[in-house]
């Protein structure tokens, strides 16, 4: 299990290989990008802003629920960016390996949709005339 | 009591300080905190939500705190 939180730039090939596993026959990979734009608004940049012990400790958690909901699944690494991220750049990867097809796709699906409930990491959006933290409002 | 409070996002920018400093009652909840810090900023009221994490983990509305903890305001999350 690799669990990280990086203020530089995510090298996707290396998220992968940590979950090379000669015992499993699927690798399923999800990866966050930056759009450029957000609800019909330009965005420019996003801003990423973390509280780094608590969101390790939780991204640990997730993937640890997701080892208990399959418990084939051989390995698990998580990478989330943090700082200032331009339109195309990775904000998170997640990357698992199972023996067979289908569990890699679930397993991976419910780590990054329960990341994005749970974790403490906050997107600020950038536009061309302004900015707004994503979700606050409702 | 004084607890020290960690801001993020959108509650760092309401309160205008990323650690806040507060005196509350010795006896002081979860749910007591929430309201002590919506009279104090008005503007956390509206948030489509907010939670208290102690010491990493989600607290639960009941807990009681303790000068020791470590206690964060958790605005609406937005990763991934």
């Amino acid at each position: 299990m690799q669990i990280e939180l990086t203020d530089q730039p995510i090298d996707v090939a290396a998220v992968l290989a940590s979950v090379q596993d000669d015992g499993a026959g699927a690798v399923n990979t999800f990866i966050g990008t930056v759009r450029n734009q957000s609800t019909g608004r330009r965005v420019v940049r996003l801003d990423y802003e973390a509280y780094d012990s608590m969101a390790l400790k939780q991204m640990r958690r997730v993937a640890e629920q997701a080892q208990e909901k399959w418990p084939m699944l051989r390995q698990i690494a998580v990478t989330h960016r943090k700082g200032r991220l331009e339109i195309g750049d990775v904000a998170v990867v997640v990357a698992v390996s199972t023996p067979h097809r289908a569990d890699s796709f679930a397993a991976c699906q419910y780590i990054i949709d329960t990341i994005k409930e749970v974790v403490p990491i906050w997107k600020k959006e950038e536009y061309e005339d302004g900015s707004v933290w994503v979700a606050a409002h409702p | 009591m004084k607890l020290k409070i960690a801001l993020f996002g959108i509650a760092k920018e309401i309160v205008g300080s990323s650690v806040l400093d507060l005196d509350t009652p010795d006896q002081q909840s979860v749910a007591g905190l929430i309201d002590q810090l919506r009279a104090h900023y008005p503007a956390l009221r509206e948030l489509t939500s907010f939670a208290v994490a102690v010491n990493s983990d989600y607290a639960t509305d009941d807990y009681q705190l303790q000068e020791r903890d470590e206690v964060a305001l958790i605005p609406p999350v937005s990763g991934g």
